[in-house]
């Protein structure tokens, strides 16, 4: 399939771009495979460089012969290309519209296959213009994740029973279990688990050796199902005499309700050293709907004060802020203070599941909240975990087409991320822009490595040979300095934050970026590293001068002794 | 430090006593406090419950100034010291530093004795023009006599904040000499041939007044006036606004929609949004359009005062500065008589003269923080400690309800100033991100011209400042001032080894053997950020899940209080009664209060670090 024939009309001159912030600005619009670019003649310098995957939504307007596009991005951004020329101008338009069911609607393209539309994408054509010092693809091997814990422990094992995906299709090749279940049982149980997900290691406690394990829900059905192996492989968790905790991110009535599909959860009678406790967190198209209300919510310019906090609730996105938070705040209580193992899943065990075990392990653990480590974090609880990055960010805020599968479930876990590091502005290695590039990467990159769904599917995808890792970039010691909080000064304590509803304000940096200047906070910003800066700059030179001054007097003290 | 954990509250900051339901325990009283801290307090036996009840009602409700803590406060600064402390702030000063008098403004003596307006200060400034006849013929055409007298002017272009009260227009009714004194402050600046007269009240209540004989200018009558309403609400509106907004955040355990649905159902962002844009626009007024602004209420004391002083916040740096904005209040609220003892029920009075008037401001000066932060060069808890000083009564600065009254009471002779303490204790006060050279220092704060409604956020650090857990438990501003006071003793250091070393060199160089000392180690040991155990706990997470602790696996454990409830906490957390202790007078709201929890030190710490100032607690 060649672009070529897509795009009718590649450059047209005289193009008015307007976008937040910025004046005006006349130019020539080109449009090539993936980009969008437009260049002002002035000094042909790229005053836009949009990609095509970035694009959610297209509006286009006439007057008389001048015609207007409206492109609304996945990272909220509006911007607005004045065209003159009907022609022009609706070539540009259908051009773009067909990107876009290119890119954003892959699934529900019949000319290709899901894969192979894949493969069309800019990451596949992107040729980084950097040296790439560490190859990303391999920077966070599970094998070396297991080693950081189990020095302190011998209850575990690595299992390679995935392989071949052929008993998740949706898990890595490799997981963490307990050593006394072999894989044959692993077998068994993922037959018994949604998705074939069997409990895995999440996380483990080096304070107290409490665990946190995920999986999907237990296939128990109407009539109460159980599954032996299941029931080892946790209990297998548990120290002896401890009881654990299984969190639901379902309340019970719908979780009741997933009996009639074959799903269920795990009966006390069964499970007699588990607790069961139900949470509600929402799912599918309920987030989505929620992140389409709060940015309409945040772009209307208009209304009074009134209406700005009733539309701010209306959206509901602040009250899955605070489920989500709460939950993963349980979940390390029951870990740190109960001193109990916990068991978490949902329905598959894809999202809110996810959102809960990443989170509890920022509030727990000190490494994964530096750079390295929170890298670490979404590549083991998000991306080799399988949540379907693909399906789920397939669209953003402004799409008109609702699916099933499209939610902003990383997005928010990054909102209930900024909402602690707001609390402990001084205990993260990384700052809000970190989070912010997560999300713009997530959605629209050039990098693959938040394409396909699971690793079974990046696999096919050969993404390691044939696209660049995300991390490859942002681990450049340039790209790494604008995500280095000044702040930072490593805490070894678990953090709890607050889920009051006044401690959990709007994250204005991703949902106010484009409807309010940040340049007096950006000055702010820079002040403060100025300020840190300097310190560490007099430190050096001080301690320079203590060596000098030591050396000169010991050299002083030779000259005397003789 | 056990002895901080004994709840201590000024007689004055108590807004409101409850008597709750009794208990199995006992009978629950519970205490509202004016700077928003609540307490409740269990006591055995009910009898002893109702006489509490009793004798803090009649504490709380002092019938006269002698009564009030200030006439009993003494830091132990003797009588020079006192007297320091209250020429701090000098109004006479803050009108040399406008650039007065000058060729069109002249110190008027027309209100010695307060023979014209015993709400206004004696020393007062007026155009050159108007006549001592004109002064006092306008005066008789205003509400209270508060006739038009400037509060601002702006050197660089001539415009000036002028304010009065409403005139007594009525129907129809006019008054020559009020026309000829609106003139005379068009005159006062030449640039500009009209003057804005702004009404900061809603139309319809301006209208109402008329009936009564008040009203507003008409434009027909008065030349060369731009006549503008900013529906800027009444006291009686405020006060249920706040209160509605405190319900919410006494809410026990709100969902993310109580809170929010309370919020703005009480309409308090709103109120603050109606007072930041009457000072935006008198901001623009003046310094864009180059025009004077006459800005009048009802009695011209309360929405005035926060008009105007927050347009001249906006104008003119100086007022963001630690002084300047002592000198801002002194002008703006003290000199001009806001009735600090009514709004603020120092001595038992109407409520309904209650009303969070100056909160309000203070509030539109921390949103103007919270989009500038380098704007400012005092911090958020200096408006906190003046917010708590208002109501505490500790010293005379808020006393009584005009000047006139402060001095029949002597009260610069009888009590100490707030300024001088608070100028004794700046380094607490002080915004690391503040440079007198930074842009945002300079000039005039613009604000965006299209309304944001999200621009103004809920202050929980205010509303909610006594529930520690709620606020970010690593505070950026302690932790940039200690690395800019470690800074600060490196550049010592520095200083002294380049001298030491150039010395060693020198004597080197003539073979010369000294012997000298040894170096010292680093002090640098990183500024622990370590989490006040206390504040940082868990907190309730399960929210209706209430078999879970009884049923805890762990029996035994200490840890095992899983759920803290919101009571628990506020009984527990030793900082929620810090407060000020009356016995040393030592104040005790500061937020770095002293630890008494152990915190954990920073792996290279060992040495001879000075831990009292690399530490801060984030509590």
């Amino acid at each position: 399939m060649e672009f070529a024939e897509l795009i009718k009309t590649p450059r047209v001159d005289n193009v008015v771009l307007h976008r937040p912030f910025y004046p005006a600005v006349e130019g020539t619009l080109c449009l090539t495979g993936h980009h969008l670019i437009l260049s002002s003649r002035q000094d042909n310098t790229e005053e836009l460089w949009l990609l095509h995957s970035n694009i959610d939504a297209i509006d286009k307007r006439f007057v008389g012969s001048l015609g207007t596009i409206i492109i609304k991005c996945k990272d909220f951004r509006i911007i607005q290309l004045d065209i003159p020329g009907m022609e022009e101008c609706l070539n540009i338009a259908s051009s773009i519209e067909v990107f876009l069911c290119l890119f954003s609607r892959i699934q529900v393209l019949q000319a290709l296959s899901t894969l192979d539309s894949i493969t069309l994408m800019y990451p596949f054509f992107y040729r980084p213009m950097f040296e790439v010092i560490e190859d990303g693809w391999h920077s966070f091997l599970p094998e070396q994740e297991f080693e950081l814990y189990s020095s302190a422990t011998s209850e575990w094992r690595l299992s390679y029973v995935n392989k071949e995906f052929a008993v998740c299709p949706s898990y890595p090749p490799i997981v963490t279990v307990p050593k006394s279940i072999d894989d044959e049982a692993l077998r068994k149980v993922a037959t018994f688990r949604h998705g074939g997900r069997f409990p895995v290691l999440s996380y483990y406690h080096k304070k107290n050796g409490m665990v946190i394990m995920r999986s999907g829900q237990p296939l128990t059905g109407t009539n109460g199902r159980r599954c032996k192996e299941d029931e080892k492989l946790i209990n297998a968790t548990l120290r002896a005499g401890k009881r654990g905790y299984i969190i639901d991110t379902r309340s019970l009535n719908v979780a009741q309700q997933t009996r009639a599909k074959g799903g269920g959860f795990e009966q006390e009678a069964h499970y007699p050293q588990w607790r069961r406790i139900h949470k509600s967190i929402e799912r599918y198209h309920i987030l989505q709907e929620s992140l389409i209300k709060l940015v309409e919510a945040c772009n209307d310019q208009t209304h009074n004060m009134d209406r700005w906090l009733s539309k701010l609730e209306a959206s509901n996105w602040l009250t899955h802020i605070k489920e989500i938070l709460t939950t993963a705040c349980l979940a390390a209580q029951c870990i740190d203070r109960e001193g109990a193992s916990i068991l978490i899943h949902g329905t598959e065990g894809t999202d809110s599941t996810l959102q809960v075990t990443s989170l509890a392990q920022i509030i727990l653990e000190p490494r994964s909240r530096t750079i390295r480590g929170f890298e670490a974090l979404i590549e083991r609880e998000w991306l080799q975990a399988g949540h379907p990055f693909q399906q789920r960010c397939a669209q953003s805020a402004y799409c008109n087409t609702k699916q099933k599968w499209e939610a902003p479930v990383f997005l928010l876990f990054l909102d209930c991320v900024w909402q602690i590091l707001r609390q402990f502005p001084c205990s993260f290695e990384f700052n809000e822009n970190f989070l912010i590039m997560l999300f713009e990467h997530a959605y629209a990159s050039q990098f693959g490595t938040f394409l396909g769904n699971n690793e079974s599917e990046r696999c096919k995808l050969k993404l390691q040979q044939k696209t660049m890792s995300l991390w490859s970039w942002v681990n450049q010691p340039s790209e790494l300095s604008k995500f280095t909080n000044p702040l930072f000064e490593a805490n070894n304590l678990v953090i709890w934050p607050s889920v009051a509803p006044q401690s959990l304000p709007l994250w204005e940096g991703i949902f106010l970026r484009w409807n309010r200047s940040s340049k007096y906070l950006d000055e702010a910003y820079e002040e403060m590293v100025n300020i840190i800066e300097y310190n560490k700059e007099l430190q050096a030179k001080v301690n320079i001068l203590r060596r000098q001054l030591a050396e000169l007097e010991t050299e002083d003290g030779m000259q005397e002794s003789p | 430090m056990e002895h901080i954990r004994t709840p201590k509250i000024l007689h004055s900051q108590i807004s409101t006593i409850e008597k709750q339901a009794t208990t199995a325990t006992g009978c629950p009283l519970l205490i509202r406090c004016k700077n928003f801290q609540i307490i409740q307090l269990i006591i055995p036996q009910e009898r002893d419950c109702h006489d509490v009840y009793i004798s803090l009602i009649r504490l709380a409700r002092p019938v006269k100034y002698e009564e009030l803590y200030c006439f009993s406060f003494n830091p132990m600064l003797d009588k020079e010291e006192r007297e320091q402390g209250w020429v701090l702030i000098d109004l006479s000063e803050e009108y040399t530093r406008m650039g007065l008098p000058n060729h069109y403004w002249q110190l008027s003596d027309v209100n010695r004795d307060y023979r014209v307006c015993d709400s206004y200060p004696t020393e007062l400034y007026v155009p050159k023009s108007a006549t001592a006849h004109i002064i006092v013929g306008s005066s008789k055409f205003r509400s209270r006599r508060r006739f038009p007298v400037l509060s601002y002017y702006y050197k660089d272009n001539h415009a000036s904040i002028c304010r009065s009260s409403q005139p007594l227009s009525g129907f129809s009714a006019r008054c020559l000499e009020d026309e000829q004194m609106l003139q005379a402050i068009r005159k006062a600046n030449p640039g500009s041939d009209f003057v804005y007269v702004v009404d900061t009240r809603p139309k319809l209540n301006a209208m109402a007044n008329r009936a009564a004989g008040k009203g507003y200018e008409n434009e027909d009558n008065y030349s060369n006036i731009k006549f503008q309403f900013i529906g800027i609400e009444n006291i009686h509106v405020m006060r249920n606004s706040l209160q509605k907004m405190l319900e919410v955040c006494e809410l026990k355990s709100p969902s993310m929609s109580d809170f929010l649905w309370g919020l703005e159902n009480s309409g308090w962002l709103r109120h603050i949004k109606a007072i930041m844009d009457a000072g935006i626009f008198i901001a623009k007024a003046v310094s864009e359009e180059g025009a004077s602004v006459l800005v009048h209420c009802s009695d011209g004391w309360d929405r005035t005062a926060q008009v105007c002083s927050v347009a001249s916040l906006l104008l003119d740096p100086h007022y963001r500065t630690l002084k300047g904005f002592m000198v801002l209040i002194e002008k703006d609220w003290i000199s001009f008589g806001h009735k600090f003892n009514h709004r603020y029920g120092n001595l038992d009075g109407d409520p309904k003269e209650i009303s969070p008037v100056i909160d309000q401001f203070i509030e539109c000066v921390w949103q103007l923080m919270e989009q500038f932060p380098c704007a400012f060069e005092f911090n958020e808890r200096f408006l906190i400690h003046i917010q708590h000083h208002i109501y505490s009564c500790q010293f005379g600065n808020f006393l009584c309800n005009s000047q006139k009254e402060r001095r029949e009471l002597k009260i610069q002779e009888r009590t100490y100033s707030l300024w001088a303490h608070l100028w004794k204790n700046r380094a607490d006060y002080l915004n690391p991100l503040f440079r007198a050279d930074h842009s945002q220092t300079q000039g005039t704060l613009h604000l965006p011209t299209t309304p944001c409604n999200f621009m103004y956020k809920f202050w929980s650090g205010m509303y909610n400042r006594f529930e520690k857990g709620m606020q970010p438990r690593q505070s950026v501003t302690d932790y940039l001032m200690a690395v800019k006071e470690e800074t600060q003793q490196l550049e010592e250091e520095l200083e002294a080894l380049e001298e030491r070393l150039e010395k060693i060199q020198k004597v080197q160089l003539n073979c010369t053997k000294v012997k000298s000392k040894q170096s010292e180690p680093s002090k640098h040991s990183g500024f622990s950020t370590s989490d006040n155990s206390i504040a940082n706990t868990p907190q309730d997470y399960s929210g209706n899940m209430k078999s879970f602790p009884s049923r805890s696996p762990s029996q035994g454990d200490e840890d095992s209080a899983l759920i803290l409830t919101q009571d628990n906490l506020k009984s527990s957390d030793p900082d929620l009664s810090a407060n000020s202790d009356q016995e040393s007078g030592v104040e005790d709201l500061s937020c770095r209060s002293p630890s008494g929890g152990e915190h954990a030190p920073s792996e290279d710490s060992g040495k001879d670090r000075d831990s009292d100032e690399a530490v801060f607690l984030t509590a």
